[in-house]
């Protein structure tokens, strides 16, 4: 009895222990950016002055923080993160497609290399991309006399290169969900193969398409490692900015910054769970 | 292959680096398998009950929320999230101010920049990615088996051990490699909340690419790093699969 109590217990508390563990920190985070105090251990009144120095002037003590700067890393991220979504998504729903309905060779092996991105530590792809880039510039200079150096090129390949595989899991998925005599019955009803997904095919896997590609936004927006390894000089973006700022010191200003993109990350989020809900179909979902 | 002029790679081949990497790093080496491996059991044993709150609501509206509550954490930056963790462990942080405002200790202690503060960093960041597959094998495992053990006299331990636990291993193991190779491979983690101290394969590496590092040797220690995730991945593929 006493066993089995402990137990009922145990299994109440480690979860809720567990989302304390979670949520704690972020919660602090976001508290403390309204504390009208340099320091963060005592409460001393609401304030927006961190938000206010974000936007006005310089955070930190360095110029290398400005405002300007910031702005431009904000913009690069974006740049980076759009493109890279745009080419990842389609190329990532190509493979998704090919894979679930064609019969090519090696098929398998595909499969598994599919998977190699969201599995291998992260800094070994940045480590290798950026061997790769140095390899390719390096023949590029000597065969063509060509002058290449890292920079958005780079980032953006880097990150289509790990946001395909997300991509095409997440359609897959929705594929392998999908009811194949819908498409069958297109055929049988006289619509050919470009008709068959145009219409059909691919209205049912577009909530698979918008998930992953909401997913590859988020994860471009966020990626500081392989972006690190391949930025080369000059081109800087958000999370390499924030970087930067932590290394150097712990302001409040950097508390200010983290609550920002923690409220834009949860938009992200909610509108890919709402999408996901409108798009609920399951009439013409295999069960 | 050697290394050349600013730290970059020239022939001729040679297994210096390698050498190198067993000998000189070995320590940091099997600092960063300790630490993986550590934070893989913690996150497990954390984990595991979490998932099982989580597929227990009873309610669909409960178990999304309780699911949500999981997820948002998890899409939130990996970077603010590990700095977070020096607010708080910091020297003038959130825990040591409180501990010295109340009078339990008169020296700050020394909580950031040491082992301690990576594993709590790598649990933090990683758990997620040890309720999710443990939540999708538990949310499929038909709790039925476990009255039907209990009709025939087993106890809620014994169940778990023999029934509970096994169905639902695919979900454990998958979980904790989803862990377990980030962790190995950590560079921010152990770089914000580690410093000289917590020292891991991934922040040599880095060293090795950056300034006048050592482009050979970074490779070399990549690549052994991607043999002990192999090894994992290969464990996986004979326990996680095949019972599905």
């Amino acid at each position: 009895m006493v066993v089995r109590s402990v137990g009922k217990v145990g299994l109440v508390a480690t979860p809720l222990t567990a989302y304390f563990f979670l949520w704690a920190p972020i919660l602090l985070l976001v508290l403390f950016s309204f504390n009208d105090s340099r320091s963060v251990d005592t409460w001393q009144g609401f304030t927006l002055r961190w938000y206010t120095n974000i936007f006005s002037g310089v955070m930190g003590t360095e110029a290398r923080f400005s405002t300007e700067l910031m702005m431009q890393a904000l913009s690069n991220t974006l740049l980076v993160g759009l493109v890279s979504t745009l080419i990842a998504t389609v190329l990532g729903t190509m493979i998704a497609l090919s894979l679930a309905r064609s019969q090519i060779p090696g098929k398998r092996i595909v499969d598994g290399l599919m998977f190699l991105p969201v599995v291998i530590p992260e800094i070994t792809q940045g480590v290798s991309l950026a061997i790769f880039f140095k390899i390719v510039f390096d023949f590029l200079d000597t065969s063509a006399g060509m002058r290449a150096t890292p920079g958005f090129g780079t980032i953006i390949i880097g990150h289509v290169a790990f946001n395909i595989s997300y991509v095409a899991i997440v359609v897959r998925a929705r594929l392998a969900n999908m009811n194949p005599r819908l498409e069958e019955a297109a055929n049988d009803l006289g619509a050919n193969t470009w008709q068959t997904f145009r219409r059909i095919t691919l209205p049912l896997i577009m909530p698979g398409i918008v998930a992953g590609g909401l997913l590859a936004l988020t994860l471009s927006m966020d990626d500081l490692v392989v972006t690190f390894f391949n930025a080369g000089v000059g081109t800087t973006t958000l999370p390499m900015f924030v970087y930067g700022l932590i290394k150097t010191a712990v302001t409040p200003e950097v508390n200010a910054l983290s609550t920002l993109m923690l409220v834009f990350s949860t938009i992200v989020v909610g509108v890919s769970l709402m999408l996901q809900n409108r798009y609920a179909d399951r009439p013409y979902t295999r069960q | 292959m050697s290394r050349g002029s600013g730290g970059s790679a020239v022939l001729p081949f040679t297994f210096d680096q390698y050498t190198r990497v067993f000998d000189t790093f070995w320590i940091v080496l099997q600092r960063s398998i300790l630490v993986a491996l550590l934070t893989t059991a913690i996150c497990l044993v954390a984990g595991y009950p979490l998932a099982y709150f989580i597929t227990r609501r009873k309610t669909a509206f409960g178990r999304q929320f309780a699911l949500f509550l999981v997820i948002l954490p998890f899409w939130t930056n990996f970077l603010i999230r590990t700095y977070a963790w020096r607010v708080i462990l910091g020297r003038e942080g959130l825990i040591n101010s409180a501990l010295l405002n109340t009078g339990i200790i008169t020296e700050p202690l020394n909580l950031l920049n040491t082992e301690f503060a990576v594993v709590l960093g790598l649990v933090y960041g990683f758990l997620p990615f040890m309720v999710l597959p443990i939540y999708a094998s538990l949310s499929r495992f038909d709790h039925r088996y476990i009255e039907a053990a209990n009709d025939l006299g087993a106890n809620d331990v014994t169940s778990f051990w023999r029934i509970m636990l096994p169905l639902t291993m695919p979900g454990v193991i998958a979980g904790c490699i989803l862990v377990f190779i980030p962790a190995i491979g950590t560079f921010v983690t152990s770089d914000l909340l580690g410093g000289t101290r917590g020292l891991m394969i991934g922040n040599l590496i880095q060293n090795q690419y950056s300034g006048n590092g050592n482009m050979p040797l970074g490779a070399a220690l990549s690549v052994v790093m991607m043999m002990v995730v192999v090894v994992a991945l290969l464990v996986y593929a004979r326990f996680g699969e095949e019972k599905k």
